[in-house]
């Protein structure tokens, strides 16, 4: 019974997996990013324009995450040089991406999918779907055992220690949003290649589940994307829609549960400590 | 508690008259322009004219009462919900979920309305009273998990917006669905918890005008919170807080007790978008009515500097561009989309400019 959900929970956690991934980079620099959803709608409209105007699905892909970078550019821009308020931008990347794709939006056309590899045990997914644990990983050691990631979270824990290095906080923020995108735009790209369409608003909120798993894994890359298989999980069991369970419940879990662990009463998640304060 | 330290904290917050000016009038007023500008390039490049593009913009909005109705019709939840995050935002908090606020009221305006036949005099104030409640007790959980957890409110306030957006849709399709009916919405409430059109006070709009008295109340709202902030002292201990959170502890305000109840007034406001909507024009709550209230609320609270004058110029500004989208993708076949991403530029712009601007304040 749990078996024959793996598939759609896989498909359901991959986009979540990359924007949450995103998330935390941009988030242990110390700059909230709420414009996750809007840089993973872009991403997925870029794919399908992309893929449209070429026919084919890599040059989609990568103007799918040159589009997530192109907004992720302007959030750092905003954000690190401009010192403007993180969490308006955030949102106003959001309402700009939700516009622009709105005002160009391709004809209802089908694309081609990235390609499926098959893989012994396991089945047939898009190469993105094994993608993501190897990045999961990768981003694991990256932060936390180079001193490239190091550089990185003292950008969002402490300015005084980079600081004394003489190193430039801004260019490690710049870094860290422009991981976001890349990385939500491959998140966007793939949502969009499962269904081999571009939909207005076609994310639905994810890039908001996305941050929800970032603060539900404490900011780590390896618990967030967990966090993501367990929404993804519960996403698949709504739309199985068995046992009786109202969707609605199992839709707002993720989000329950993410309170529940951001105020304490289970484990503790606690932000990089300047997370969204600006370099005076 | 260092003295000369806290008088340093406060007059930190002090900017220079002429950049305060420039803060609250020019830059809101070359935002609007730029605005209009661009687009109006983008509508040139298209091909198409952009004076007939500007024409039909203010004949759109300006032509009749009619239209400058459906402007203000607009422009009401705006009204609300700016409020509501400006509210927030002098005290130094960030409600993010006016839309989950506003549906949980208006579905407790509905359920009210639906549910009691009391005359109009007792069941319109119930009505709008309990949507307030409703609106407040959903905006005060995350002002109470920050007071109490210092658990951030701008990720509960997302994280309750989508448990409300699911509860909604819960209430709406398995327990209140209009019997026989596909659309996912409740029975139509009493005729007396409905809030009267103008129309049928006043006879220069005509009957199809949605324009209600909800407006009115937006306006009164508006009045209401610029004494509240300004004159109260209620209002004075919401900025100190905001301002200057130091100071308020020394001064003996306990600014957890203000981030709760600061919380849970901003959700009432919102709260009040919910009740335009369902005692004001559609008579009954129908799943995912919102537009996205709650977050352009927050551009228009931004737009009017969170002034509550202000904010109802930027809300009927919003409201005409709400209106005036319609227009142009019927006659010229200009998408909507065009106005969503000038917003967002807006938006991106102001907060650049208010960034900036506190930069060289140094504060």
């Amino acid at each position: 019974m749990v078996l024959e959900l793996i598939p759609s929970t896989l498909r359901m956690a991959t986009p979540l997996g990359f924007a949450a991934l995103g998330g935390i980079y941009s988030e242990r620099a110390g700059v909230i990013n709420l414009g996750l959803e809007g840089m993973m709608l872009i991403g997925a409209f870029g794919y399908v324009i992309g893929t449209q105007g070429s026919s084919s699905t890599w040059f989609g892909l990568l103007i799918g995450i040159g589009c997530g970078l192109a907004l992720a550019l302007l959030h750092a821009v905003a954000t690190v040089t401009f010192h403007a308020d993180q969490v308006v931008t955030g949102i106003g990347i959001n309402i700009l991406a939700l516009g622009i794709t709105e005002y160009l939006l391709p004809l209802p056309k089908q694309v081609g999918g990235l390609p499926h590899w098959e893989l012994p045990f396991i089945g047939s997914y898009s190469f993105i779907v094994y993608l993501l644990p190897v990045l999961m990983v990768a981003s694991h050691i990256l932060l936390f055992k180079t001193p490239w990631g190091l550089r990185l979270r003292a950008a969002g824990e402490s300015t005084e220690a980079l600081a004394a290095l003489s190193l430039s906080r801004t260019k490690w923020q710049y870094l860290g949003i422009l991981f976001s995108g890349l990385l939500a735009g491959i998140g966007g790209c793939f949502l969009a290649s499962e269904v081999h369409y571009f939909t207005k608003g076609m994310t639905a909120g994810r890039g908001y589940l996305a941050l929800a798993a970032v603060i539900f894994g404490n900011w780590r890359p390896l618990s967030g994307v967990s966090a993501c298989f367990l929404f993804g999980f519960a996403t698949a069991l709504e739309l199985a829609n068995r046992w009786n369970i109202p969707g609605q419940l199992l839709h707002s879990l993720p989000y329950i549960l993410t309170m529940v662990v951001l105020v304490g009463f289970v484990g503790t998640s606690r932000p990089p400590a300047s997370l969204g304060k600006m370099k005076l | 508690m260092n003295i000369p330290k806290l008088i340093a904290s406060v007059s930190q917050g002090r900017i220079s008259q002429s950049r305060k000016f420039f803060l609250n009038f020019i830059s809101p007023l070359l935002a609007i322009f730029g605005f209009f500008l661009s687009c109006g390039i983008v509508v040139h490049f298209r091909g198409q004219d952009a004076l007939e593009f500007y024409r039909i913009i203010l004949l759109s909005g300006f032509a009749s009462f009619d239209d400058f109705g459906y402007v203000l019709f607009n422009a009401t939840p705006l009204v609300f919900t700016g409020l509501a995050v400006a509210i927030g935002y002098k005290s130094g908090l960030f409600n993010i979920g006016c839309e989950g606020q506003l549906y949980i009221a208006a579905f407790a305006a509905a359920w009210i309305g639906m549910h009691l036949n009391l005359p109009a005099f007792l069941l319109v104030p119930l009505c709008i009273g309990s949507a307030m409640i409703a609106g407040a007790a959903w905006g005060a959980v995350p002002g109470f998990l920050k007071a109490r957890y210092g658990a951030h409110e701008v990720i509960n306030t997302i994280m309750m917006n989508f448990i409300a957006f699911a509860l909604m849709n819960y209430l709406v399709t398995a327990v209140y669905q209009e019997p026989g009916q596909m659309i996912p919405q409740t029975p139509q409430i009493h005729e007396t918890a409905r809030i009267p059109r103008l129309a049928s006070l006043t006879p220069i709009l005509p009957q199809s005008n949605p324009l209600n008295v909800s407006f009115l109340i937006a306006c009164g709202c508006v009045v209401f919170c610029y004494i509240f902030l300004t004159y109260t002292r209620w209002g004075y201990e919401l900025r100190l807080v905001g301002n200057a959170q130091d100071v308020a502890s020394y001064g003996g305000i306990n600014p957890r007790t203000v981030t709760v109840w600061v919380m849970g007034l901003s959700g009432a406001i919102a709260g009040l978008a919910g009740v335009a909507e369902v005692m004001g024009y559609r008579h009954r709550f129908l799943d995912s009515f919102s537009s996205g209230w709650g977050f352009t609320g927050i551009a228009v609270a931004l737009l009017g500097r969170n002034n509550p004058f202000g904010i109802l110029a930027a809300a009927v500004l919003f409201g005409l561009l709400n209106k005036v989208a319609l227009d142009i993708d019927i006659l010229l076949g200009i998408p909507r989309g065009l106005f969503f991403a000038g917003q967002g530029m807006l938006i991106i712009w102001l907060v650049c400019i208010e960034g900036i601007s506190r930069k060289k304040n140094g504060s």
